[in-house]
């Protein structure tokens, strides 16, 4: 396992939503996440694409600690995040930074961009002065000066987002993770973000956790993409390959769904698939493959048996029936 | 020609009166549907896309709004000048909006049934009195137009009881019910995942196509205009800078603002991302003086600090507003 930074094993998430029954109580359970698999390597940016409730964002809060994984294991470097009995280490909680999908609401109002940006700096001690310090992160992302005693309201989503990234780098972590960090905001202002964090992900070798659904995007910062449907990937490979290349039946209806603005796009999305159904509730998965009620290549074994992941080829790996 | 136009608006302008100032949103803006047609409307938010649109319905909380100048002449009425009661035939006879987020467009606590039913009963029909049972009749059948399963069942369910796709489906179905003349859509798929915006955009096509209904989409997506529409306008900041047939927008984009726009958008192709235009939409209590571009414009000249550009025709139905295509210059600097 040369050169992965951080390597999730079947990790599993399940809330418990409710009960149903009387006596025998029996808990409803949401499998938000349910057994997924992937390694990020040092320096690379690894994309995790899906619809709405198909439990990315559970996947990023469960890396960065806000939840507490149902089983399976992280490792970062090789050592795990979580000692015996369960408690996470605290001393790899800088390496691992997020920035949130909505600027607006991530960011306290009442506290000046300066105490935003200063708060991980005291919470895990710089050193050096505080004041220069920010003065720099400011700098890192584009941000004038004086904005560190301006309030978040003052500013537009576009800059928002850059305090969010500055604090995100406040601790100087080595992997941060982007939960659609541009999604909130205007193609204009989101060519902007995307290419002020390639750049910091050059100058300060990050490794970047890219969590979007917008499959254009992804393939513009991706190296590697994994798609995911209902708390499972699907599909994983190069970022190039993925697109050319796809072969779950779902990373080809998701391809071919997608707007676009020129005829050479136009060529490589997926004919003669189209869009149907709705993503199922994940209370109610589908048996067998949860994708096989909207498939158009379904086969008799897809709703009695959940496929395994397959490498079809050298680092293109598939969970579908048809590759077995 | 002339009568073959359903929506033209005129010279609009729409001020908002806030505390410390005036706000100049709307100004000038210019835009045509023809009976048919299916136009798009595009531009970031905030540059008065939805505005627009609200006043043609005449639903723009005023006060804060005030029209200040310009008419809107649906089916050669001018919309600004009628009644009340004059506007809610035109609005039922003539236009329906589908808004962005359908699950604040459907009221929870009534039924599917009930709010679709409405939905008949004040549109064309009304003139006819119709009676229930064919009310419930022609509901059932827009659940049928727009592909919902068991429409029996659904018109007893609330809005909770249904996805968010489903929830469009049926917005799109209580716009479609009453023959309207022309639909509006606000960002219809914005709110939903890639998969079913692909589906509700098919849909809406292929229902236009079927009763010849006139649609607006409005989005600030430039690859869903592509997929739908006939002629696409560009908006910014309270004014139109550019309307071309779709295929020329996207494979000869004129206006500096367009261009950057297009560079923008991330493309699947690959190949990384241009940078994006600079700045952010201006502030409307103190716009730019002449093009409202200019500040963030990498061509701008003397002149667009002081004059206002007006749309200048480039053959076909492509025009831009921009002094870069203004006569004298225009052949020597068509790219």
């Amino acid at each position: 396992m040369n050169g992965d930074l951080l390597t999730v094993t079947d990790l599993k998430k399940h809330f418990i939503v409710g009960h149903r029954g009387i006596v025998a109580r029996e808990p409803i359970t949401v499998k938000a996440v349910d057994g997924v698999s992937f390694a990020v390597r040092e320096g690379e940016t690894f994309g995790l694409v899906g619809e709405s409730g198909s439990g990315k964002s559970t996947v990023a809060y469960t890396v960065v600690g806000m939840y507490r994984p149902t089983a399976g294991d992280i490792a970062f470097r090789g050592e795990s995040l979580y000692e015996k009995g369960g408690k996470r280490r605290s001393d790899l909680r800088k390496e691992i930074q997020i920035v949130f999908q909505d600027p607006g609401s991530s960011l306290n109002p009442r506290r000046t961009i300066k105490d935003i940006v200063g708060f991980p700096l005291r919470l895990y001690g710089s050193d050096g002065n505080l004041q220069t310090r920010v003065r720099e992160l400011l700098q890192m992302v584009e941000l004038p000066e004086d904005y560190m005693y301006k309030y978040p309201q003052m500013l537009g989503g576009g800059e928002k987002q850059m305090v969010a990234i500055a604090r995100a780098l406040a601790t100087d972590p080595s992997f941060v993770i982007l939960d659609e960090p541009t999604s909130a905001l205007d193609v204009s202002i989101q060519a902007k973000i995307i290419n002020l964090l390639l750049r910091l992900q050059r100058e300060f070798n990050l490794s970047y956790l890219f969590i979007t659904h917008d499959l254009s995007l992804m393939r513009n910062v991706a190296s590697r993409v994994a798609i995911m449907y209902l708390g499972k990937i699907c599909e994983v490979a190069e970022a190039a390959e993925f697109f050319r290349n796809p072969y779950h039946p779902y990373t080809q209806m998701l391809l071919s769904s997608i707007p676009v603005v020129s005829e050479e796009e136009e060529e490589l999305k997926p004919k003669r698939i189209t869009s149907r159904g709705e993503i199922p509730s994940p209370v109610n998965v589908p048996s067998g493959c949860s994708f096989h009620p909207r498939c158009s290549q379904c086969g008799d074994t897809c709703s009695a048996d959940d496929p395994v992941m397959v490498e079809v080829e050298p680092g293109h790996v598939v969970r579908c029936h048809k590759f077995a | 020609m002339e009568n073959d136009l359903l929506l033209d608006i005129r010279d609009l302008h729409v001020v908002f009166d806030v505390f410390g100032g005036t706000l100049k949103v709307l100004d000038g803006v210019d835009f045509t549907v023809r009976s048919g047609e299916k136009v798009g409307l595009v531009g970031e938010t905030g540059c008065g896309k939805t505005t627009t649109m609200k006043a043609v319905l005449r639903v723009l909380p005023m006060p804060p709004a005030r029209v200040t100048g310009g008419e809107i002449y649906f089916k050669g009425r001018d919309i600004l000048q009628m009644t009340s009661r004059e506007l809610g035939r035109v609005r039922g006879e003539g236009m329906a909006m589908i808004f962005q987020d359908p699950t604040t467009a459907l009221n929870p606590v009534f039924t599917i049934g009930t709010q679709l039913e409405a939905a008949v009963k004040y549109s064309a029909a009304r003139e006819k009195r119709l009676p229930r049972k064919q009310i419930r009749e022609r509901a059932v059948a827009a659940l049928k137009e727009v592909a919902l399963p068991d429409p029996e069942r659904l018109l007893k369910n609330y809005p909770f009881q249904l996805s968010g796709g489903m929830r469009q489906r049926v917005c799109i179905a209580m716009a479609v019910a009453g023959d309207r003349k022309l639909i509006i859509a606000d960002e219809p798929g914005t709110s939903l995942d890639v998969s079913i915006q692909d589906q509700i955009l098919r849909l809406l096509r292929g229902l236009t196509d079927k009763l010849n209904t006139s649609i607006v989409l409005i989005t600030h997506t430039l690859g869903v205009v592509r997929e739908l529409a006939d002629r696409v306008y560009v908006m910014y900041a309270g004014n139109m800078v550019e309307v071309a047939p779709t295929r020329e927008l996207f494979s000869q984009p004129l206006h500096p603002y367009t261009v950057g726009l297009m560079a923008a958008v991330p493309k699947l192709t690959g190949g990384g991302i241009a940078d994006g235009i600079p700045g952010r939409i201006p502030d409307y209590l103190n716009p730019p003086t002449g093009c409202r571009f200019h500040p963030r414009c990498d061509r701008s000249m003397p002149m667009c600090t002081q004059e206002k550009p007006r749309f200048v025709n480039m053959g076909g139905d492509h025009q831009v507003a921009c002094f870069l295509y203004t006569q004298g210059e225009e052949g020597a600097s068509r790219p």
